[in-house]
């Protein structure tokens, strides 16, 4: 009976719905929404959200982390975009400090997980999923070299190592600045820069992008990549020779989030995308590719994912720490590593 | 009004006579807004957004006037500057590994009588039609770890100085050729006859004949292979390994650390040696003379068995060379899994598996390269010759021919940020134009303007002033000249433009990624993102999507050029 009215009540609301929007305006209204998210995430998010929100079309503007965020701030005197969906929490704390995102506690914000939150209220963005970095491990290329896996971020540094193995640079990849924040937080920085002098000798090569050390892993290229584990899982899915190695110590985390850019001419669309997105639904459809999300409880397994994602999040990992130390870490680790740019062969 | 002074001809009693005017007529009024009108484009697409960027290298992050601190800062951080060094390094070695090259190569099209002209020239052309992703794919394939050709390096690593040169070479090959064939193609037969009369050797004939005279050609030439290699980061980003170059450390700056004022100091150190070799440019520009007098002869090639065998060797292996980095990425599109799954297929090529926008991004592609192609080759064109055989406004001229060489020393990235910063400033009448097509076409054409440019005046310069100056002392309307001799004469040329437009903004991406909305992706850009996805053989596919149309658009001017443009260039022949 209850089910039967309950429809009912959907049917009339979609109803009016309907109506509404087609009085409202003419043409629905369209949101244009910047994301770092991957191509084949786009198109499922999307349209489970305009079917539930009819009147609203998501118009995406998707690149790399790096790429949508520079673009962000270079807007800022005039922002294009209505709403962030699906950029790096770290990328969105820069744009926040520059004053460009607009304050707002989704309806429904209060259930989701504590580190998926903003320090602040009312928040200005909202964690919807982790992803964390990871060891890409080449099995075929391991075995044909007899090279044993590595258990730990401690094991990189073995000779057995030497020249097969590749890192994102920090200072061009998010992915690779919290993989080196991590460790720094970890260690503590005298031990961290410590393990990086070392580790910096069995590196052939950094990369510019944080998911290039595991694609180059899946080819072969070279044997280990530290990356990310998302990619690591969708690239053995796609039939590489992959094991997505998550280091003991654990390792530094970064989530993607959402918010809404100030001044943007369509906020109340945008607020209901915001809403839509903390929704059990929306991290149901996040779930299809991540395995940690901000709803409690949705927790789907994922073809490939390493099964203790959750766990192996380093607790202690400090967003602020990492975000305020930036600029000196980087200048530092461009001191020490840069500087001596013979390619090793 | 001192004309005097430029294009002096071959036949110096012919020289232009400078005529006394009190008024200007219509004529005048006409070219001075031609002039006006390109002055302004050039102005608004190149020099004001570049401004906009370059007053943040004086910025702190805050946006207040800090000076020259960035500077400072800059020149103290050793892991900054070692990068100068290592981009003039790389950038050397590749123009002069491309500048000979494409000489030999250039010369055996043009002088010889080589067999296969044609075939070879279509090769060695095809970088141009390929995105920055194929030779990073191709380079990777055929000398990574993993390549089938990693014995050539002999132990050495692709990561690094050795691939950066490697991609360069093949980035820039095409860009030297076309300025090199315009220039060799243009040779007054009389001279070489001369030389022959005169029993001078070919040896010698070559140094004192030959080489002086495509000396401005040559000089632009090594300008842009220079300063291409210098600017380019697709190569170095892939390749590049533990290798720094100023165009990463831009990358690094501005979207690894989202520090746009030391990202604009690192852009304007990356200029100066763009404006050093400009000045070059210049002063060889002064001493060119016009290669084709009125009187002149056009050179046709005579056959010479053993010349003719030997560039042929020469030519094939390098347009084999060059195949083979298509072909690679040809394969690899059709690869299941490289390099552990050998199996071909044709899943690689249903792009909506691997992009949301699937096939919209190539015909907006095609909207926005026919309209760079049209466009640009009317305003370059038209431009190049106003600059060169133009009466009026001296100075703007001028500014012209230094702001035409101007966008080939700018990275996209830096040329995509600037052009935000400028065009979507609240205060810019011009906002509109952002987020429109228009926006996409301007900055394609503002960014291989130069290139196009200089083919342009290469040609014009070759073109005795001595034509105009009888039109005018006739009193034919100059466009009339322009369209009834000028034009005409340069067909080639301009063909060359409008494919070499055409085909660049097929390719291009690196600053269409700051510009680009839902409606107005691009064919490039969808490159980029599938290949950042891990999905490397559908890259290679919509890479090869890419070449294919550039190379169909070629070949249509190849039959334009065989059957339309025959009736043209019949003055050609004695």
């Amino acid at each position: 009976m209850l089910r039967h009215s309950h429809a009912v009540a959907l049917t009339v609301s979609a109803a009016f719905t309907v109506i509404a929007a087609s009085l409202s305006a003419s043409a629905a209204t369209r949101l244009t929404v910047y994301t770092a998210l991957e191509n084949e995430q786009l198109e499922p998010y999307k349209k489970a959200f305009e079917a539930d929100n009819p009147g609203i079309e998501v118009r995406w503007v998707r690149d790399s982390t790096g790429v949508i965020t520079a673009r962000l701030l270079a807007e800022k005197d005039n922002p294009q975009a209505d709403i962030i969906w699906g950029v790096a929490a770290s990328s969105l704390m820069i744009l926040d400090q520059g004053g460009l995102l607009e304050p707002y506690a989704p309806a429904g914000y209060d259930k989701l997980k504590a580190g998926f939150k903003d320090q602040k209220a009312p928040p200005t963005w909202v964690g919807m999923d982790a992803w964390l970095g990871a060891i890409c491990y080449n099995t075929a290329e391991a075995a044909r070299e007899k090279m044993p896996a590595p258990a730990t971020w401690a094991d990189l540094v073995k000779p057995v190592y030497k020249g097969k193995l590749v890192m994102p640079n920090p200072a061009s990849s998010g992915t690779g600045y919290l993989t080196v924040s991590g460790w720094l937080q970890q260690m503590g920085e005298e031990a961290g820069w410590k393990y990086m002098d070392a580790l910096n000798e069995n590196i052939a090569v950094y990369t510019h992008s944080g998911s290039k050390p595991c694609r180059m892993a899946a080819q072969g290229e070279y044997t280990l990549g530290i990356s990310i584990e998302y990619t690591g899982a969708s690239l053995k899915t796609k039939g590489a020779p992959l094991e997505i190695i998550l280091p003991k110590e654990g390792s530094g985390w970064e989530m993607e989030a959402t918010a809404i850019v100030k001044g943007t001419k369509n906020l109340d669309a945008a607020r209901k995308l915001a809403d839509w997105a903390v929704t059990k639904k929306a991290n149901e459809a996040y779930n299809a590719f991540y395995a940690v999300t901000a709803y409690p409880g949705v927790k789907r397994d994922i073809p490939n994912y390493p099964p203790n994602a959750e766990e192996q999040m380093m607790k202690s990992y400090d967003f602020t720490w990492a975000a305020a130390n930036r600029d000196r870490i980087l200048a530092e680790w461009s001191k020490r590593y840069n500087a001596k740019s013979e390619p090793k062969t | 009004m001192n004309q005097s002074v430029r294009v002096p001809s071959l036949a110096p009693a012919a020289r232009t006579p400078r005529r006394l005017r009190l008024s200007m007529g219509r004529e005048d009024w006409i070219m001075a807004g031609g002039i006006l009108a390109v002055g302004v484009f050039l102005i608004v697409a190149v020099a004001l957004p570049l401004l906009a960027l370059f007053v943040k290298a004086f910025e702190n992050r805050a946006g207040e006037f800090v000076g020259l601190a960035n500077f400072a800062a800059y020149f103290s951080t050793p892991s900054l500057t070692q990068s100068i060094w290592n981009s003039l390094f790389v950038a050397s070695a590749s123009t002069v590994i491309t500048v000979t090259l494409g000489f030999v190569f250039a010369y055996g099209l043009t002088r010889t009588c080589m067999p296969l002209r044609g075939v070879l020239r279509a090769l060695a052309v095809t970088p141009i039609l390929s995105p920055s992703m194929l030779p990073a794919i191709s380079l990777v394939y055929l000398f990574g770890n993993k390549g089938f050709a990693k014995g050539l390096l002999f132990g050495n690593s692709i990561y690094g100085p050795i691939g950066i040169i490697m991609g360069e070479v093949y980035y820039t090959f095409p860009h030297v050729l076309l300025i090199l064939v315009t220039a060799l193609s243009m040779a007054d037969a009389r001279l070489y006859e001369a030389a022959d009369a005169l029993g001078t050797s070919r040896w010698r004939t070559f140094w004192t004949v030959t080489l002086p005279g495509v000396r401005y050609g040559l000089v632009s030439a090594a300008v842009v292979a220079f300063t291409l290699a210098l600017t380019d980061f697709g190569v170095a980003k892939v390749v590049g390994g533990r290798f720094n170059v100023l165009a990463t450390d831009v990358y690094k700056q501005v979207i690894g650390q989202k520090n746009f004022p030391m990202g604009a100091v690192v852009g304007l150190v990356l200029l100066a040696p763009a404006l050093l070799s400009f000045l070059v440019t210049r002063h060889v520009q002064k001493r060119q003379k016009a290669q084709l007098s009125a009187r002149s002869v056009l050179l046709t090639p005579q056959p010479q068995k053993g010349r003719d065998l030997v560039f042929f060797a020469v030519c094939s292996v390098i347009a084999l060379a060059i195949a083979t980095m298509l072909g690679t990425s040809a394969f690899a599109s059709f690869i299941k899994l490289w390099p552990y799954d050998l199996t071909l297929t044709l899943t690689n090529y249903d792009f909506s598996l691997v992009d949301s926008s699937g096939w919209t991004s190539y015909t907006n592609s095609l909207v926005m390269a026919s309209s760079v192609a049209v466009i640009g080759t009317a305003v370059v064109f038209g431009g190049a010759y106003l600059v060169e055989k133009g009466r009026s406004l001296p100075l703007l001229r001028h500014a012209i021919s230094v702001l035409a060489l101007l966008p080939l020393a700018v990275p996209g990235l830096v040329l995509g940020i600037a052009y935000i910063f400028f065009f979507n400033h609240p205060a810019n009448p011009l906002g509109f134009l952002m987020g429109t097509m228009a926006i996409l076409v301007i900055n394609t054409l503002a960014h291989y303007y130069t290139v196009a440019h200089l083919s342009a005046s290469t040609i014009l310069k070759q073109v005795d002033g001595e034509y105009e100056a009888v039109s005018a002392s006739l009193k034919v309307p100059f466009w009339r000249t322009f369209a009834l001799v000028t034009v005409p004469v340069c067909l080639p040329t301009i063909l060359d433009i409008l494919v070499y437009l055409f085909a660049t903004a097929l390719t291009t991406a690196s600053s269409l990624i700051f510009l680009y909305t839902p409606d107005t992706k691009t064919a490039s850009v969808a490159v980029i993102s599938i290949d950042d996805a891990g999905n490397i053989a559908s890259a290679a596919a919509m890479a090869m999507v890419i070449v294919y149309t550039s190379a169909a658009v070629r070949g249509l001017d190849l039959l334009v050029r065989r059957f339309g443009l025959a009736r043209f260039q019949r003055w050609r022949q004695r």
